[in-house]
């Protein structure tokens, strides 16, 4: 297990364009929120406790080491991490932006193709993720299942038969699970379908959020569709009932990208290769104006409109490579805004040469 | 489009005020909106504890019970159901019960019901298996009852008796 290349290399497995519904659908996430037994929650259990939670989490992990099918994996602490390696993890949607920023106390743990990840004293003591390309929920909740099956054969967890796991917060007691699905939407948003698409959702207990989860804006016409509420319904019901849902969006999507081909064609296709010649161009490009193109981009090479030359990978891998942190950890220093502009400007060039 | 009430700046604060069944629309820049009271909730961001809080307090309006409950306290934690109320966050596994009453309606608000119905501890869920086993048939009992079918109650019954006596 080796951090270094994690953090060097801007491809992850979940980027695989081969996964079901890859047109659309980013990627598939389950996460399920665990507490220990013996141990305040994290809000109050203080440094030592804290240091007591990550000895014995290092012992389970061991378990996890040696199973064949979940390991190998590390355990890393995050304060023994720089703050570029900490950022990078944020870019790759291994950690919360708030595991980052207080590292004092905290892991987590990598398989190291990024399928799955532990974060260890975040919210809760554990949150377990695992992440799939694609639509592909069922995968993600067998793999965090069974690593959740290991670690518990090691630690009592915090649970009780009437509200099952309990949590820091009650939004995610019971399952722990939130399943979600990220999900690339230009085609709502061309024909300003987007937000009906969205309120319907919330009527029907879901969320939407942007790319980098809670409070995050959805840069790039990406977002995150999940399931609110843990409690009650078995794990299996609540993925169904996401997985029903998100299928509708998927639906839409596709017959609004349809509609914008049909009725619209010279103009899109005129937008796309717009985007194409700026990325493929310019000198100096900020993640902002890098991701919007990004998403015209990559509806002309889903759409047909552009053809050869570009891989769906490439340019998923490009929602990592031109993140500030990761531009950074590649070029080995810390830079200004403006020299990580003229930075990333060349990295996209680069990849996209055909 | 420019604001309703002073006409120079832009309008970025739109309401939609039903009173007495008269829908009415307002847009307004956000000074104004502040100066006139509108704007309740600019300012403080728009978080999941702000959220969660406004649930847990009933949107400000305390409900039956709140006032007592505040000064309810977890005896292996610290923490109040006042602070609980402030962050949304539990202290350890025991407030669930120090505040059970008043999680119950803070559960049913914000899941819709309070009872987990999904996965189990492998190794440690023994006791939560066989008691939510028994439950199931014991609604199967009942079911049957009401079909007469007696012999099938009898069983059923006679396997929740064995399943009890694992519990003890």
């Amino acid at each position: 297990m080796n951090l270094e290349e994690i953090l060097y290399n801007s491809y992850s497995s979940w980027m695989d364009p081969s996964g079901p519904d890859s047109d659309v659908v980013l990627s598939s996430r389950v996460r399920l929120a665990r507490n220990l037994e013996d141990v305040a929650f994290p809000s109050r259990m203080g440094d030592e406790g804290a240091q007591r939670v990550l000895r014995m989490v290092e012992r389970a992990v061991e378990d996890l080491e040696r199973d064949p099918q979940l390991g190998p994996v590390g355990m890393f602490r995050l304060d023994q991490l720089g703050n570029l390696d900490r950022q990078v993890l944020v870019e790759k949607h291994l950690i919360s932006p708030n595991h980052a920023q207080q590292p004092r106390g905290r892991a987590v743990i990598l398989r190291q193709d990024e399928s799955l990840c532990i974060m260890v004293n975040e919210e809760d003591h554990l949150r377990i993720q695992s992440l799939t390309p694609g639509m592909q929920l069922d995968e993600a909740w067998r793999t965090a299942q069974a690593a959740d099956d290991v670690l518990e054969g090691r630690l009592n967890y915090a649970f009780c038969q009437r509200r099952g796991y309990l949590t820091t917060c009650p939004t995610n007691v019971g399952t722990g699970l939130r399943g979600s699905v990220m999900v690339h939407l230009p085609g709502l948003t061309m024909v300003g379908q987007a937000r009906q698409v969205f309120s319907a959702l919330g009527k029907l207990g879901l969320a939407v959020r942007g790319l980098y989860g809670e409070g995050s804006e959805a840069h790039g016409n990406i977002f995150q569709i999940s399931n609110q509420t843990s409690l009650g319904p078995s794990e299996e019901e609540i993925l169904r009932n996401l997985k029903a849902v998100s299928a509708q969006v998927i639906a839409h999507e596709r017959n609004a990208r349809r509609a914008l081909l049909s009725q619209t064609r010279l103009q899109l296709e005129d937008r796309v290769w717009r985007a194409y010649g700026i990325l493929s161009h310019a000198r100096v490009i900020s993640s902002e104006e890098a991701i919007r193109l990004w998403s015209d981009v990559r509806l002309g090479v889903d759409l047909g409109i552009i053809t050869d030359g570009i891989s769906t990978e490439a340019l998923n891998e490009l929602l990592v490579a031109t993140r500030p942190g990761f531009i950074q950890k590649v070029v080995g220093r810390e830079l200004e805004p403006a020299g990580r502009d003229a930075e990333r400007a060349a990295l996209i060039r680069h990849r996209l040469r055909r | 489009m420019l604001c309703q009430e002073c006409g120079k700046r832009p309008a970025t604060v739109h309401l939609t005020q039903i009173i007495n069944g008269q829908k009415r629309e307002l847009h307004l820049c956000e000074q104004c909106a502040r100066a006139r009271g509108e704007l309740g909730i600019i300012g403080e961001p728009f978080t999941i504890p702000t959220l969660l809080s406004s649930i847990i307090t009933d949107g400000g309006h305390t409900f039956p019970g709140a006032g007592q409950a505040a000064g309810l306290k977890c005896d292996r934690c610290g923490l109040t159901y006042a602070e609980f109320a402030r962050t949304g966050m539990l202290g350890c596994r025991h407030c669930y019960q120090a505040f059970e009453d008043q999680l119950e309606s803070v559960l049913r608000r914000l899941h819709g019901t309070t009872v987990h119905g999904g996965k189990v501890p492998s190794r440690t869920g023994e006791e939560a298996r066989l008691k939510r086993e028994i439950n199931r048939l014991q609604e199967e009992l009942a079911q049957v009852v009401i079909r007469e079918e007696y012999e099938k109650a009898a069983q059923i019954r006679d396997r929740i008796r064995d399943l009890e006596k694992k519990l003890r």
